[in-house]
C-alpha cells in the first residue's frame, strides 16, 4: 500500500460512513417542527467513496490528479444535488415545507474537503489557489443564480434577511471596535512591557487573570458598572453606553484581546536579538530608526499571526455577548434555540463559522504579503 | 502558592454567598429576589465541575490517542490532515459547536457534554502532535540506538519530554470547557451560569453577580490547580 | 570480530558505501577517517542496524547482524553521537543506568556499575549523578553519554565523532580517558572522526574513506610512510603527514642506549613531538631519555630526523 494512501482511507471511510449512515436531507413540515430523514442517493454516493478509496490505495500516476479532481467535484457538487433534490421535493410540499442538510450532507461535504486539502499538499501554490478559488467562485455563483433557494437555510436566509445582514454587520463592527482598541491600548502596553522587561508583572499578571474568566461572566459582570455609569453620565447613554447593549460587550472584549496582543508585541519586540539592535545602534541609528527600521519590519509578522489569532477568538466571543444584547449572528444562535427553529440555529452557526474561517484565511493571506518583501 | 488564593476564595464564596440576601438586598433594594435559590450554589458548582472533568477526561483520552497515533511513523501520512483539523476546528467558536449539538442531542446536559468534549480534544491534540514533534532529536537517536523498543520508547522518553506541551493543551481545554459549560446553561445545562442566564433574562444584576463570581472563582481554581501541575511537569524537561 | 562483507548503501541515486569489505579485529581502536560525505557514519551504522545494507552484509563474530533481533543487538552495541542525545528528563545516573535496566538488571548492580562509570570517566564531583544534563558543561555531557554506552558491558561501541564539538582542552582530556579506558577493558572501538591528528592519537589501526570506498587500511604509521596514492597522501598531510609522525612515534625507539645528555629528561613513552617541545623549551639539540625514572639514554635532534622502518 502506497504510503500517502492512509489519509484517503481515513477520509473516504468517513465519506462512506456519512453517505450510509446519516440522513442526506430533512424533509419538515415548517420551519419549527422536526421532519423525516431523506437520503436519495445512498448507492451513488457510496459508491463514489469506494471508488476514491480505491483509487488512493492504487497509487497509480494519475490516481492523485484523479482523487484530487473527484474530491473537487464532490465539494462543488454535493450542494448542488442537495438542493435539486430540495426542489424536486418542495414540488409536491406544503408551502410552509422546508428541507434542511443533514449529518450525512455535512459529513461528507467536510471529508472531500479534507481530502481536497490533502492532495493538495506539495502542489504548487498557484495550482493550489486556483483550485480553492475556483471552488468559492463556482459556489458563489450558484448561490448568487438561485440554485441553492431550495433548500433551508437559503429560504431562512430570505425570510430573515434583514435582520441577517443587520446582525452580520453589527458582529463585524463589534469585532473590527475590538481588534481597533486592543491594538491601540496593547501595543504601547506591550511596548513599557518589554522595555521595562516586566514580560511576568502585575499587569499582566491581571490580564492573563482575566482571560480564565468565562466570557459569559465577565459580560454579565460589566452590565452593572456600564448601567451605573450611563445613570451618572447621561451624555454617554447617548454613546450607548447603556446596562446592556454593545459597550460592555466591546470592554470585555477588548480585555481579553489585550493579553494577547500585549504578548505578541513582547514577543515581536524580542524578535530581533539584541546583538543585532546594537549592531543597528552602533551604525548610528537612533532608537526609533531601530524600531521603525529594525525591529518592525522583523517583529510585524509575529504580532500579526498574534492578531490573527485575536481576531478569530474574538468573532467567536462576540458570539456569546448577544446574550446581554449586543447583537450579532449570536442572536440568530440563541433565538434559534430557544424557538427550536433549527434553520435559525443553523444559518447563525454557519455564517459565524464562515466570518471565524474567513478572517482566519484573511490573516493569513497578510501575512504572507508582507513576508514576502525581504 | 499563589495557586492557592483562588481555591481559598471560591471556598469562601461558597460558604458565604448563601446567607448573602441582605447584602443584595442593601445594594439592589427593588429586587424581589436577591440570592439565587432555585438550586444551592454547591450543587451548581458540583455540576459545573462534574461536566468540565468528565468531558476533559473523554478529551484527553481521545486527543491524546490520536496524536500519539498521527506521529507514529506508520500514520505520518496523516499528521497534516490532523493538524488541519485541529487548527480549522479551533477556529470554530465553542458556542457553535454548542449550537450544533442541541438538535442532534436536545436540551440539557448532554449537548454541552458532546460540545465540551468535542471542542476540548482540539487543544490537547494539536499539544500532543507539537509536543511529540518537537521532542529532542539526538535523545530520540540515541535512544534508537541503544536498542529501545517502539512503544517503551515512547512511554519512557518520547511522552515524559512531550508531557509539559501536552500538560498546556489539557489545562486550555479544562478553561475553555469551564467557559462553554458556563453558556451551557443557556441550553438547559445545570450550572453556575444559569443564575446569570437567569439574571440576564429576568433583569436581576444580584444573581447575575453571584453567578459570574462563582464560576469566575471555579476558572482561576482550575487554571491555578492545572497550572502548577503543568510547572512542576516542565521543571526538567528542556 | 567485525566484518564488512561487500557492503553497498545508497540513498537515492547517490552511492554512499560503494562494495565495502573490511575486517576489525576485537579489542582493536579502529578509526574510521575521511571528509564529509564519505560514508563513515553510515558505515558505522550498519552495524547496529541503525542503516539497512542494501547488499553485502556485516557481521559480528560470524552471525549476520541482520539475522539478530535488533533490540537484543543494540542493547549489547555501545553508541555515542555527537550531539550526546542525554534524556533531559532523567538525572546523569538514570541516564547512564539506561541499557542495564532495559536488561533487566538488579537495582544493587546498577547502582555499583554507575559508581564504577562515574570514577572511571572522572566525573567525580560530589552528587553529580543526580544532577540533571542541562547542568553540565559540554565536556561532562560527553563523559556522561561515553558513561552511557559503557555502562552495559559490551564488547563493541560505536563512536560517532564523539568529540567534534567540543573545546581542544576537553577534547584532550577525553581521548586521553577513553585510550585508557579502551586498553584496561579489551574493548572493540569503532571510531568515526573526520580529524587526522585525533584519528592518529587513538588507533591502533586507520581506515581512510574516500567517496564511499575505504581507500587505504592499516596502522597510522603505515598511512603516513606509504600512501598507496596520491588522494591518500594528500589527506595524511603531505609534508604535514610527517610532522603527524612526531606525534605517534615514540622516543624509546629512536633513541640511543646507553648515551648519556645534558639537560632535563624526556620519559621514553613520551612521543617525539614531545621530546622535540622539550629541546625547543630547552635551547638544546640532545636530551637525556628516562625509563621509569632511570637513565636509559639519550636523543638527538638528528634522531628525530631519521627514519627508522
Amino acid at each position: 500500500m502506497n504510503p500517502r494512501a492512509l489519509p484517503v482511507l481515513v477520509l473516504a471511510g468517513l465519506g462512506f460512513l456519512a453517505a450510509m449512515a446519516f440522513p442526506f436531507l430533512y424533509v419538515t413540515p415548517n420551519r419549527l417542527l422536526s421532519g423525516e430523514p431523506y437520503s436519495p442517493h445512498v448507492v451513488a454516493l457510496a459508491l463514489s467513496w469506494a471508488v476514491l478509496a480505491s483509487l488512493g490505495v492504487l497509487g497509480v500516476r494519475g490516481s492523485r490528479v484523479a482523487v484530487a479532481l473527484l474530491a473537487w467535484v464532490l465539494i462543488a457538487g454535493l450542494p448542488l444535488l442537495a438542493s435539486m433534490d430540495a426542489h424536486a421535493l418542495l414540488t409536491t410540499a406544503a408551502a410552509s415545507a422546508r428541507v434542511p442538510l443533514g449529518a450525512g450532507f455535512w459529513l461528507m461535504w467536510l471529508s472531500a474537503s479534507l481530502l481536497l486539502l490533502d492532495r493538495l499538499r506539495g502542489v504548487r501554490t498557484s495550482a493550489r489557489i486556483v483550485a480553492w478559488v475556483g471552488l468559492l467562485v463556482v459556489l458563489v455563483a450558484m448561490s448568487m443564480g438561485g440554485t441553492f433557494d431550495a433548500l433551508a437555510l437559503a429560504r431562512e436566509f430570505h425570510a430573515q434577511r434583514g435582520p441577517f445582514i443587520d446582525a452580520l454587520l453589527t458582529h463585524l463592527t463589534l469585532a473590527a471596535t475590538t481588534l481597533v482598541l486592543a491594538l491601540i491600548i496593547g501595543a504601547p502596553l506591550g511596548w513599557w512591557a518589554w522595555r521595562a522587561r516586566r514580560t511576568d508583572g502585575a499587569v499582566v499578571g491581571v490580564l492573563a487573570f482575566l482571560q480564565t474568566v468565562p466570557s459569559l461572566a465577565l459580560f454579565a459582570l460589566l452590565i452593572g458598572p456600564f448601567a451605573w455609569l450611563a445613570r451618572a453620565w447621561p451624555a454617554l447613554g447617548a454613546l450607548g453606553f447603556g446596562g446592556t447593549g454593545a459597550a460592555p460587550a466591546v470592554f470585555a472584549l477588548v480585555l481579553y484581546a489585550l493579553l494577547p496582543v500585549v504578548r505578541y508585541t513582547v514577543a515581536g519586540l524580542g524578535a530581533v536579538p539584541p546583538e543585532a539592535r546594537e549592531a543597528a545602534r552602533g551604525l548610528g541609528m537612533s532608537r526609533l530608526q531601530v524600531l521603525s527600521r529594525v525591529q518592525l519590519p522583523l517583529g510585524w509578522p509575529v504580532l500579526l499571526a498574534g492578531l490573527r489569532i485575536v481576531a478569530v477568538q474574538t468573532i467567536g466571543l462576540a458570539a456569546v455577548a448577544t446574550l446581554i444584547g449586543a447583537g450579532g449572528l449570536g442572536r440568530f444562535v440563541f433565538l434559534g434555540i430557544g424557538q427550536g427553529a433549527n434553520d435559525m440555529v443553523m444559518l447563525g452557526t454557519l455564517a459565524i463559522i464562515a466570518l471565524a474561517l474567513a478572517v482566519d484565511l484573511l490573516f493569513q493571506a497578510i501575512l504572507a504579503f508582507t513576508e514576502r518583501r525581504p | 502558592m499563589k495557586a492557592i488564593v483562588a481555591p481559598l476564595l471560591l471556598v469562601a464564596l461558597l460558604l458565604v454567598l448563601p446567607h448573602s440576601a441582605p447584602w443584595f438586598h442593601a445594594w439592589i433594594p427593588t429586587l424581589s429576589h436577591p440570592l439565587y435559590t432555585r438550586t444551592s450554589f454547591l450543587a451548581l458548582t458540583l455540576s459545573h465541575v462534574w461536566l468540565v472533568a468528565l468531558a476533559t477526561l473523554v478529551a484527553v483520552a481521545i486527543g491524546l490517542t490520536l496524536g500519539v497515533l498521527a506521529t507514529r511513523p506508520a500514520g505520518r501520512s496523516m499528521l497534516p490532515t490532523v493538524r488541519a483539523v485541529a487548527v480549522i476546528g479551533q477556529t470554530f467558536p465553542p458556542v457553535a459547536v454548542l449550537a450544533i449539538a442541541v438538535p442532534l442531542l436536545g436540551f440539557g446536559a448532554a449537548p454541552t457534554l458532546l460540545a465540551l468534549t468535542l471542542y476540548g480534544v482540539l487543544p490537547v491534540l494539536g499539544q500532543t502532535v507539537a509536543g511529540l514533534d518537537n521532542v529532542l532529536p539526538a535523545a530520540l537517536h540515541a535512544a534508537d540506538g541503544m536498542g529501545y523498543g517502539r512503544w517503551r520508547k515512547l512511554w519512557d522518553v518520547e511522552l515524559p519530554l512531550a508531557a509539559g506541551p501536552i500538560m498546556a493543551g489539557v489545562r486550555l481545554s479544562a478553561i475553555v470547557g469551564v467557559g462553554t459549560a458556563t453558556i451551557g446553561s443557556a441550553v438547559g445545562a445545570t450550572t453556575l451560569g444559569s443564575p446569570i442566564v437567569e439574571g440576564l433574562v429576568g433583569n436581576n444584576t444580584a444573581y447575575v453577580v453571584q453567578g459570574a463570581l462563582l464560576v469566575g472563582a471555579l476558572a482561576l481554581s482550575i487554571d491555578g490547580l492545572l497550572g502548577s501541575i503543568e510547572r512542576r511537569i516542565r521543571r526538567n524537561r528542556r | 570480530m567485525i566484518e564488512f562483507d561487500h557492503v553497498q548503501k545508497r540513498f537515492g541515486e547517490h552511492v554512499v558505501i560503494d562494495d565495502l569489505s573490511l575486517c576489525v579485529e576485537d579489542g582493536e581502536f579502529f578509526v574510521l577517517v575521511g571528509p564529509s560525505g564519505s560514508g563513515k557514519s553510515t558505515l558505522l551504522r550498519t552495524v547496529n542496524r541503525l542503516v539497512h545494507v542494501d547488499a553485502g552484509s556485516v557481521r559480528i563474530d560470524g552471525v549476520d547482524v541482520a539475522a539478530q533481533d535488533v533490540e537484543t543487538l543494540r542493547r549489547g552495541i555501545g553508541y555515542t553521537i555527537q550531539s550526546v542525545g542525554l534524556f533531559p528528563h532523567r538525572t546523569v545516573g538514570e541516564n547512564i543506568a539506561t541499557v542495564p535496566r532495559l536488561l533487566g538488571w538488579s537495582k544493587a548492580d546498577i547502582g555499583a556499575r554507575v559508581e564504577e562509570l562515574l570514577a572511571l570517566l572522572k566525573l567525580d564531583e560530589p552528587g553529580i549523578a543526580d544532577r540533571y544534563p542541562d547542568t553540565l558543561s559540554g565536556g561532562q555531557q560527553q563523559r556522561v553519554g561515553v558513561a552511557r554506552a559503557l555502562a552495559a558491558r559490551p564488547r563493541i561501541v560505536l563512536m560517532d565523532e564523539p568529540f567534534g564539538a567540543l573545546d581542544p582542552v576537553t577534547r584532550e582530556s577525553l581521548q586521553a580517558s577513553l585510550k585508557a579506558i579502551q586498553r584496561d577493558t579489551a574493548t572493540t572501538i569503532l571510531f568515526v572522526t573526520h580529524d587526522m591528528d585525533e584519528a592518529f592519537g587513538l588507533g591502533h589501526r586507520v581506515a581512510l574513506m574516500l567517496d564511499g570506498k575505504v581507500a587505504q587500511v592499516g596502522t597510522p604509521l603505515d598511512l603516513i610512510r606509504h600512501p598507496v596514492n596520491e588522494r591518500v597522501r594528500e589527506f595524511v598531510g603531505g609534508a604535514r603527514a610527517r610532522l603527524r609522525e612526531l606525534a605517534v612515534r615514540r622516543v624509546r625507539d629512536s633513541m640511543r642506549s646507553g648515551e648519556v645528555a645534558d639537560g632535563d629528561a624526556v620519559d621514553g613513552g613520551s612521543s617525539l613531538q614531545d621530546a622535540l617541545g622539550a629541546m625547543l623549551t630547552q635551547g638544546r639539540d640532545r636530551l637525556p631519555v628516562h625509563e621509569g625514572g632511570q637513565p636509559a639514554g639519550a636523543i638527538l635532534l638528528a634522531d628525530l630526523v631519521a627514519t627508522r622502518e
